[in-house]
């Protein structure tokens, strides 16, 4: 074990895998001399040459489809958007490349693909800068989304979406990158996808959150036992899609209420599919009916102030929590 | 007309070989006009857009490849695979749906793959391919490998960002890809001189690639040129660009009614036949007399009715079926 920040043990996981499968390289804007816009491939470059760490043009789609293309070829590309928002202009690569080519070609071409990308909001970048897309990912068939948030399954996580013959789009948030945890050293350390991971055990009430808002729910978690004696259980998707429901479904059947905290628009957005999956699956065990806490529907500003009030945070998740126990 | 180098260029391929590019653009031919009458039958749905006129672009071309080589093309597909030797039978079936169709009825008309054949796709997202084939040209790079791969693209891609995107890195990167441009003239139904400023050979060779353009009706110009581009990038001299100027007897889909061109126009293109062409030089040549073109086309229909039947009696794929393939393990 090790003490090291997410982006360190992103560049472990890249590291390792690369050295492990030569069918592994790099491509994205600024991943090379500059060393990643947030200095996840650091030092690749040098260690592994301009090949296989390759500085590409800002062209978000052609980047992806390249990537694409590649993997049809055999090699297993990691593509980086350096921001997600810019995954927009690469859109219809990912959705309708690398998401459907195994289902439409029979089972003749598969895309082995990892595309990371950096999200969130909460920097005061303003409104094109600051999505969470998480969930956008998510409702296409085909595609694999991954949204760590803690350095060991950061590295974990990313070292398996090389072991997968599938696309996987891997999100990271960018509030995450210097937070620093253990991380194993062991080169086979894999976190399996679609296994949630229940962070902090409890009994009145669950929290799950994804990527960012799972720090708000164990933080959330902690204000609400010492303020209020509340034991609330919290759980971290880890990947969206496999959606591991059961552990979800688990907890609730044990505590009878359900918190969803993410950083997207609550309108449409990921945690209405979950709060839909829990009611389907564990009606009779909810005490209240499920609680969404999301940022607000508005495009996020710059001003702190008015950024900070439209982002969910540890405040309206214990708010939340309180609300349900309310008669 | 036969210029002199055409002449070295078919006593070069022989009767054979030029009896071969006969064959599969009659086979086209024949098949598409029979998708046709079946899409109007309701035995073919969805979107269907016919390559007739058109031949001579992918017979010339893809004839230039070897067989490690690749092919990515648009959603008019179904000459491409033909002329890349995919069974006509799983063609057709898939243009019923059926299970035993190249892609198990799942991609329909826009979506052909074999991949045993080389065969990559046909892309139904106008220049969304492009990327896909420079992405293979990396592959082989990488992986020590001198397959080229050839990709077919319609002249309505140059307004795609992708277009751009993908020759650049192409030439940036030195991939052995090469580019042809099936230059129809019509972008659905938007002349081509409508929406764009300047020459498709230019925007290539802007980018600091050779681009050439070429008689698209006339299969031996296609292949002359194809077969140096395909040299060209099998060489590591990097890509290629071809132009190739055709174009299409029938509507852009079943759908299309053809209200922005003159029947007039049609009638001069179908002079310029690819396939009288071919069957005019081959007689000339002392290779062809009318007899044995009737057994091309007699060939070539035995070929299409077997392709029907074959269709017609393959099953539909099974329901239980549904999620297969949506993932791999």
């Amino acid at each position: 074990m090790a003490i090291m920040r997410m982006r360190d043990a992103l560049r472990e996981a890249l590291r390792e895998e690369m050295l492990r499968d030569e069918r592994i390289f790099l491509m994205g804007e600024d991943i090379g001399l500059y060393g990643g816009s947030y200095a996840v491939t650091k030092g690749l470059l040098e260690e592994f040459g301009e090949e296989r760490v390759r500085d590409t043009p800002i062209a978000e789609s052609a980047i992806v489809g390249i990537g694409i293309g590649a993997a049809m070829g055999g090699l297993h590309p990691m593509v980086e958007i350096m921001t997600i928002n810019f995954s927009f202009l690469a859109l219809d690569q990912i959705v309708n490349n690398a998401a459907k080519l195994l289902h439409m070609s029979n089972g003749q071409i598969n895309v082995p693909l990892v595309i990371r990308m950096a999200s969130g909001g909460g920097s005061q970048l303003a409104a094109t800068h600051s999505h969470s897309l998480e969930g956008l990912y998510a409702h296409f068939p085909g595609l694999k989304v991954v949204c760590p948030s803690t350095p060991a399954d950061a590295k974990g996580l990313l070292k398996r979406a090389f072991r997968d013959q599938n696309t996987v789009v891997f999100i990271e948030h960018t509030a995450n990158y210097g937070l620093r945890g253990e991380v194993p050293d062991d080169p086979d350390f894999l976190v399996e996808f679609g296994v949630a991971n229940v962070m902090r055990e409890g009994t009145d009430v669950t929290i799950v959150g994804y990527s960012g808002s799972v720090h708000q729910a164990v933080r959330a978690a902690q204000m609400l036992e010492e303020q209020e004696e509340i034991s609330a259980e919290v759980i971290d998707l880890r990947t969206l899609r496999p959606l591991d429901i059961e552990t979800v479904v688990r907890s609730v059947k044990k505590t009878n209420r359900a918190v969803i905290v993410e950083d997207a628009w609550r309108f449409g957005g990921f945690g209405g599919e979950l709060a839909a999956q829990v009611m389907e699956r564990a009606f009779d065990w909810l005490d209240a009916p499920v609680a969404r806490v999301a940022c607000k529907d508005v495009p996020l500003p710059y001003n702190r102030n008015l950024e900070f009030h439209a982002l969910p945070s540890e405040e309206d998740v214990v708010e939340a929590v309180l609300g349900m126990f309310k008669e | 007309m036969t210029t002199d180098i055409q002449h070295d260029l078919m006593r070069e391929l022989g009767a054979e070989r030029l009896g071969l590019f006969l064959y599969q653009m009659v086979l086209i031919r024949q098949f598409e006009e029979r998708c046709g009458e079946l899409y109007t039958k309701g035995k073919i749905r969805g979107f269907l857009h016919l390559y007739t006129g058109q031949e001579a672009c992918a017979v010339g071309s893809i004839n230039c490849l070897e067989e490690r080589d690749k092919v990515l093309t648009h959603y008019r597909d179904h000459g491409h695979a033909l002329a890349r030797g995919v069974d006509p039978n799983g063609v057709m079936a898939e243009l019923f749906g059926k299970a035993t169709g190249v892609a198990g009825g799942r991609g329909g008309s826009m979506h052909l793959y074999d991949v045993e054949k080389g065969f990559l796709g046909g892309y139904a997202i106008v220049a969304a391919h492009l990327p896909l084939a420079v992405g293979l040209g990396v592959a082989a790079q990488m992986k020590g490998e001198d397959f080229v791969t050839l990709c077919i693209f319609g002249e309505g891609s140059v307004g795609e960002g992708e277009f751009h995107e993908a020759l650049n890195m192409s030439v940036l990167w030195n991939t052995p890809t090469v580019f042809f441009c099936e230059n129809n003239l019509y972008g659905m139904g938007v002349p081509f001189k409508a929406s764009l400023s300047t020459e498709v050979p230019k925007l290539a060779a802007a980018y600091n690639m050779p681009a050439v353009s070429v008689d698209g009706m006339d299969v031996l110009a296609v292949y002359g040129a194809t077969r140096e581009a395909v040299a060209h990038a099998r060489a590591g001299k990097g890509p290629y660009f071809i132009e190739a100027m055709t174009y299409r007897y029938r509507g852009h889909s079943m759908a299309d009614p053809e209200l922005y061109r003159l029947k007039e126009e049609v009638e001069e293109a179908k002079r310029r036949d690819c396939i009288e062409r071919l069957k005019g030089q081959m007689m000339a040549a002392g290779m062809l007399d009318e007899e044995g073109f009737a057994e091309v086309e007699a060939r070539a229909r035995a070929v299409v009715e077997e392709a029907v039947e074959f269709a017609e009696r393959s099953p539909q794929p099974a329901l239980d079926t549904l999620f297969d393939h949506l993932y791999k393990e």
